[in-house]
């Protein structure tokens, strides 16, 4: 990370060492069909130089054999490293199923980070090691991008949606953290560091940074203050669904169709709240837009979410609308 | 067709001169083509995006205005396939007289419309004119907004299309275009009404029929 | 202004100079000698030397803007410009580059000088068109400048949503006027090369006869009719986002962000093909003239324009890795990405195998081909790495990415038109220039392009995102490095105006074929005469048909 010329981007995961030999190979691989080309021009250039003497007899001026084989021969051997890469592409999209939530708001211009404890931070993410690590990222403006280079990955953050990125650091150690898309003013400024750490001493960070009440405990405030309780909870008069336990299970829509109540269906519930309404409820409830930041809708969802793990309230609900 | 032909500058003679202009008007409308393409791309995918929403906003449209201008803009384009045919035949006043035909037909057509964009006005459908909390939802909006911008550009390419026509029409009626001998040009601004036909073929559907 | 210049030098034969030559006192040049004689022409190599003017202006401009972006990147603080002020200069430079350079660059000024003399016809099919785009291109240079003295625009040539459409504080609708007019002069010069090609080639001149050139300006012809409208659909519409706030590409209105990237890169992926596909041709005729022999496999070499054309249509989706679209849909880019290296691999190869047994030229126009073809490799060959799905991830963005098209539309593209320029100097100006100086510039420009741009590519990979001009210290070695080659590249490009320039008054006079070239283009007067061909020629052998020559040279 420091020093005055590094040539090799530091490596912070076992990935980042695969994504480096699949480079590697790769390279050798272009290289070995380009050097014929750099080779020959020079060759022939002073070979064939105009005015001086050299065997000329019998030009080819085509051979479709020739010109076939060099078409097809490094496409054949391009696709073996296109099944490699794009495999390697995959296992980023499925992120294990036990790894550790972490959701990421980005704004102009500041990275903010909230871990399930319920602790928050700012241009600073500290991991564990030897942990999987998943991060729900959404923005609350325009598209930004979080890029890591020592974990050799980057993800665009795209307004209106979550989009999600997973890995798992092997060193101890601080690294890059930047937005790589472009997004303003101040785009170039707006980075800072991951801090990869053995589990026990991110364990002693997560108890010493201050923090008052869980994420989930943070939405169940929001829940209540924001008036969410009001239509949605148990002494609600208003023919609202109950969300306890809706959390990852299907939900029939008016239209006939069905989608799953994952995150991004229950964010765009909240600020949406006119599209994709359960089937059976009135079209009553108001989008927060303009009332709930993407951390606020984030701390609902954990909220949402921890109502089904743990059990309170029936699995088995009819259906949740907004 | 004994006549002599003018034949412009790069071109040795009539018979290429006329393919030329005829190929770059196809040329031509392939580029429109895409222009409305990238409108209908953004049209299929707001729909994907809000099936029912933009269902339900379909139904608002005035299905019956859009049926009677699609029938105008079909019966325009057969004046103007008579009027090129006629063209040919060197019929001078004929060709005047059905070119004028499709012209006031493509008027119409944009009255129509107008009178259209009125009712939605009072409806309070109209984007820009209406206040946004008048529409059902966010998605209704965008479809209305995509519904002025696509038929907005057709009509201006149609208002484009009554120029050129009218324009023919003066033409020839001041014996300043000579029928058969320039039957070419009448052939190549025809090209152009069809395709202006053609795209409100898969506009009227794409906006009032697929609901 | 340099267009009274041109007139100026052109009109008085200068006393010191070279005399007039009896070609010059009939060619185009002397046609008329007002102003009004080049504002008003309908003759394309009038038009192709407007042309020239404006694209070498616009150039200049877009490096000028370079100049700034690379003086601050030299530490790691902002020193220079404000973070406003790097975003708006590497805005401009884009914008600059791309459209009113890059974009126009070969087809305009040598597509448009050459393709009526290499099909043996008296103009473009349609003369009056070719001015009006020449005029067109002009006012949206004029919106372009204007957004300049305005304070400029801070969206990135990408003009990407929502933070062009909602949060961006410059110019953005000017820009996006700039670039939505400038579009119309491609679509009329694409359909006029169509319409050319089709219709007025000359007796004999078959579609097996045509010189490769003539087959990359096609492919791009069709690419400009096809896929500019797709571009001023989408400008327009962020137009009408950002002053109109219709919500197509904004997600609180139910639009999709994701949407403008896709319609964006279906006009600017092929639109990279616009950029380099003239370059492709202009090498198949220099290495072919280099050589002296023809193109190896010219169908294939031909063919390989119309499948980098078709293909091209179909890969956008690769610059959107990383933006949130479905992973499979990106396997399908990924894939059709490297298909369309494979006809690129055959040009390079088939050019390889074209000097095989040549009598091969070391003039500069050669030496810009060869150079060319190195860096179009380099440039290729990490455009593969990039189709790769997980490289890409980590590369995405960064200065990999901006080293990778540099080596194409700089280390390619510039240096074709510079080949082009050198090739082509005699004939259209009917003077030799200094070879010497020629071969030194095409040094200097191979050197100080790979000095800028090669270390960006390890910048890239050590992780330094684009755009960014306050970075990590441990990045500035490189970017001093690739400083010291821009100026070196800054210079070089600079160069070859002051002894073309100086070639026009002093240089001797070149005959109608100063390199001993096939083609329809030799075989007339330098300068060209107003009419081009005295009669219509009549074509019976294929092209570079250089086959007497070897029987004499053989030994």
């Amino acid at each position: 990370m420091n020093g005055f010329l590094s040539l090799w981007p530091d490596r912070a995961s076992a990935y980042a060492a695969q994504l480096d030999t699949l480079l590697a190979g790769f390279t050798v691989v272009i290289v070995l069909l380009s050097a014929p080309v750099f080779i020959l021009i020079v060759v022939f250039a002073i070979k064939y130089r105009r005015g001086r003497p050299a065997n000329r007899k019998h030009p080819v001026t085509r051979n479709v054999w020739l010109e076939i084989s060099w078409s097809i021969v490094p496409f054949v051997l391009m696709l073996c490293f296109y099944v490699w890469a794009t495999k390697l592409f995959f296992d980023l999209h499925h992120p294990p199923a036990d790894a550790l939530e972490i959701d990421v708001v980005a704004k102009q211009w500041m990275w903010k980070f909230q871990h399930p404890g319920g602790q928050r931070e700012i241009n600073e993410l500290h991991v564990p090691i030897d942990q999987p690590v998943r991060l729900t990222m959404a923005s609350q403006d325009v598209i930004h991008s979080l890029y890591i280079p020592a974990l050799r990955m980057k993800q665009d953050v795209v307004p209106g949606r979550y989009t999600d990125m997973w890995f798992k650091a092997g060193k101890p150690g601080t690294y890059l953290l930047t937005c790589a898309e472009f997004c303003g003013t101040q785009h170039a400024r707006m980075g800072g560091h991951l801090i990869a750490m053995s589990q026990a001493d991110y364990a002693r960070w997560l108890e010493a940074s201050t923090t008052d009440l869980t994420l989930a405990a943070q939405g169940a405030e929001l829940f209540r203050s924001r008036g969410c309780s009001g239509c949605h909870g148990p002494s609600a008069t208003v023919h609202a669904p109950n969300l306890a336990g809706i959390y990852g299970k299907p939900v029939p829509l008016e239209d006939g169709q069905v989608v799953t109540a994952n995150d991004q269906y229950i964010r765009d519930s909240i600020l949406l709240p006119q599209q994709q309404i359960a089937a059976g409820y009135p079209h009553i409830m108001p989008s927060f837009q303009n009332v709930l930041g993407e951390d606020d809708v984030l701390k609902l969802i954990a909220y949402i979410k921890s109502l089904s793990d743990t059990g309170e309230g029936s699995p088995n609900r009819e259906g949740a609308s907004k | 067709m004994t006549e002599r032909v003018q034949v412009h500058e790069p071109f040795v003679d009539p018979a290429q001169q006329h393919a030329a202009d005829m190929l770059g008007m196809y040329i031509f409308l392939a580029s429109e083509i895409m222009l409305f393409g990238g409108l209908f791309a953004v049209l299929f995918v707001c729909r994907l995006l809000h099936p029912q929403e933009i269902a339900a906003a379909s139904k608002e449209l005035h299905l019956w205005i859009g049926g009677i201008n699609t029938a105008i803009l079909l019966t325009s384009s057969l004046a103007v396939a008579i009027a090129v045919q006629l063209a040919r035949q060197g019929s001078r006043r004929a060709v005047a007289i059905s070119l004028a035909a499709a012209a006031a037909l493509g008027a119409g057509f944009l009255i129509l419309k107008a009178v259209e964009y009125r009712l939605e006005y009072s409806d309070g459908l109209l984007p820009g004119f209406s206040t946004a909390s008048k529409f059902a939802n966010p998605a209704t909006h965008l479809f209305m907004n995509i519904y002025l911008i696509a038929t907005v550009l057709h009509a201006v390419h149609l208002s484009i299309g009554i120029l050129l026509l009218a324009g023919l029409v003066w033409k020839l009626l001041r014996r300043s275009l000579q029928v058969p001998k320039r039957a070419s040009v009448i052939a190549v601004s025809g090209l152009y009404w069809h395709l202006v036909d053609v795209i409100w073929i898969f506009l009227y559907p794409a906006l009032y029929l697929i609901r | 202004m340099t267009s009274d210049h041109m007139v100026d030098a052109a009109s008085h034969p200068a006393q010191p100079g070279i005399a007039e030559t009896a070609e010059e006192r009939v060619s185009y040049l002397r046609a008329g000698h007002t102003l009004g004689s080049w504002l008003f022409t309908s003759d394309h190599k009038r038009i192709a030397i407007l042309y020239f003017i404006s694209v070498t202006f616009f150039f200049f401009v877009g490096g000028a803007a370079a100049t700034l972006m690379r003086a601050d990147l030299l530490t790691p603080q902002a020193d220079l410009l404000s973070d406003e002020g790097y975003n708006r200069a590497f805005t401009l430079h884009g914008v600059i580059m791309v459209w009113f350079f890059l974009i126009p660059s070969i087809p305009n000024t040598f597509g448009n000088f050459l393709v009526p003399l290499m099909i043996g016809a008296r103009d473009l099919a349609f003369p009056r068109l070719n001015l009006l785009s020449w005029y067109i291109y002009m006012l949206g240079g004029l919106f372009t400048i204007y957004v300049l003295i305005a304070g400029g625009v801070d969206t990135g040539w990408t003009f990407y949503t929502p933070l062009s459409s909602m949060f961006a504080n410059g110019n953005v609708v000017l820009a996006a006027t700039a670039v939505f007019i400038v579009g119309f002069s491609s679509i009329l010069t694409g359909l006029n090369f169509i319409v050319t090609i089709h219709k007025l080639r000359a007796p004999g001149m078959t579609w097996g006869r045509l010189p490769l050139f003539i087959w990359s300006l096609y492919a791009t012809s069709l690419i400009l009719v096809l896929a500019t409208p797709i571009l001023s659909v989408t400008l327009a519409l962020i137009a009408a986002e950002r002053l109109f706030g219709i919500g197509v590409f904004n997600p609180s209105l139910g639009g999709d962000p994701l949407l403008y990237q896709h319609l964006f890169w279906f006009y600017s992926h092929p639109a990279v093909y616009i950029m380099v596909l003239p370059a492709l041709g202009v090498v198949s005729e220099l290495v072919a003239a280099a050589a002296r022999k023809p193109v190896f496999g010219y169908q294939f070499v031909a063919g390989s324009s119309i499948a980098i054309a078709a293909i091209g249509f179909l890969v956008w989706g690769h610059h959107m890795f990383v933006a949130g679209q479905s992973a499979y849909a990106s396997a399908i880019f990924s894939f059709l990405s490297l298909a369309v290296a494979v006809p690129s691999g055959i040009k390079v190869y088939n050019w390889t195998a074209t000097l095989y047994k040549g009598q091969i030229s070391l003039d500069p126009p050669f030496l810009f081909a060869m150079s060319f073809i190195g860096l179009f490799v380099v440039g290729g060959l990490t455009g593969v790495i990039l189709a790769m799905l997980a490289v890409d991830v980590h590369v995405h963005d960064t200065y990999f990415v901006v080293a990778h098209f540099h080596y194409i539309m700089v280390g390619g593209t510039v240096s074709a038109y510079f080949g082009a320029l050198h090739y082509w100097w005699p004939k259209i100006i009917g003077r030799r220039y200094s070879l010497a100086w020629g071969r030194l510039s095409a040094a200097l420009i191979f050197l100080g392009f790979n000095l800028t741009f090669f270390p960006q590519f390890l910048l890239g990979y050590l992780g330094m995102p684009r755009r960014y001009h306050v970075y990590p210290p441990e990045f500035q070695v490189l970017h001093v490095l690739s400083t010291a080659g821009a100026s070196i590249l800054g210079v070089a490009y600079l160069l070859p105006f002051t002894y073309l320039f100086y070639s026009m008054r002093y240089g001797k006079p070149a005959g109608a074929n100063p390199w001993e070239a096939t083609g329809l283009e030799w075989s007339i007067p330098s300068p060209p005469p107003k009419h081009n061909f005295a009669e219509r020629p009549t074509v019976t052998r294929a092209p570079y048909d250089y086959t007497i020559e070897y029987e004499e040279s053989d030994d």
